[in-house]
């Protein structure tokens, strides 16, 4: 059982586990008070998410040594999705 | 810490199989990726819709995303989060051909899951009691469907995750790395959407 945690795969956790209580933080009330900062900490928020995406697809889904058009295709859905988010939060309808 | 990567070494003594798997393996096998990017591609576009929407009633949205409980939605990323590494970890545990260790992690994953399912309940009870359904206004339909369809998802991988559990804890079959590695791909991709949808939902102001 040791052997199975004292993995990458563990500390890779770990990281995700205190990127999410960063990004609860960052987003809290009392963190905005003008729009600069909201639009920026907003931003930040999502490429953590897609970072974290893509952790769990390269390491937990072992798609760093899958075929690479497979890897591309996963890597370009997380790079497509956070791009349009971003694109799209920015846009004043 | 194990950071080098398992290669699959010609083996003539008999001995268990190594646990990583072989160069350039596709985890399981095409047809559930086929599902996945598609499901991905799906939940993208969902994501972006609401995105959109987000930019045409800012005040709407922000008000009301301020009677989401964040705190559901944190403790929800964190069960999936442990789910996946569980699964991970049950995965290359069943590569080894022992049955010890990957059913008791498989069942520590379904645990996580029935978690992540009660504290769904629990927000859905708390919007409901408050009178918050999805014809509330525009924001709560999103929540609803997205949360819901993503629920759907999580209720199949749970019995994703208990046909895994018994793959690997009877006799070993010819098929089982392939079985255990789609199942895994399909909860690690439950895990994936439930990453993105949180920020979106419950965090973008």
């Amino acid at each position: 059982m040791a052997k199975l945690a004292a993995h990458r795969q563990t500390l890779l956790w770990a990281a995700m586990v205190l990127a999410t209580l960063v990004s609860w933080s960052l987003s809290a009330e009392r963190a905005f008070t003008d729009s600069t900062a909201r639009t920026l900490t907003t931003i930040a928020i999502l490429a953590v998410a897609c970072v974290k995406i893509r952790f769990i697809g390269l390491d937990f889904m072992e798609l760093r040594r899958a075929p690479l058009p497979l890897r591309l295709i996963f890597e370009g859905w997380v790079l497509g999705v956070f791009t349009v988010l971003v694109v799209l939060y920015l846009t004043k309808v | 810490m194990s950071t080098a990567p398992e290669t699959a070494a010609t083996r003539g003594d008999g001995a268990t199989r190594p646990p990583g798997p072989p160069p350039r393996h596709v985890p399981g096998e095409v047809g559930i990726w086929v599902f996945i990017v598609g499901d991905l591609t799906a939940f993208g576009v969902f994501f972006c819709a609401f995105m959109y929407a987000h930019g045409k009633h800012r005040a709407l949205f922000e008000a009301s995303r301020r009677h989401l409980t964040v705190g559901f939605a944190v403790t929800n990323t964190i069960l999936l989060l442990t789910s996946s590494l569980l699964v991970a970890m049950a995965v290359r545990a069943a590569r080894t051909g022992s049955r010890r260790w990957a059913p008791p992690l498989i069942t520590g994953a379904i645990g996580c899951a029935l978690g992540f399912v009660a504290s769904k309940v629990l927000e859905y009870s708390d919007k409901l009691h408050h009178h918050i359904t999805p014809t509330t206004n525009l924001f709560y339909t999103y929540y609803f469907v997205l949360t819901g369809i993503h629920l759907l998802h999580v209720l199949l991988g749970i019995m994703v995750l208990l046909v895994l559990r018994h793959v690997t804890s009877r006799a070993p079959g010819r098929s089982d790395t392939l079985i255990v590695e789609v199942g895994a791909s399909y909860w690690h991709m439950v895990d994936v959407l439930w990453i993105l949808l949180f920020p979106v939902l419950y965090l973008v102001r």
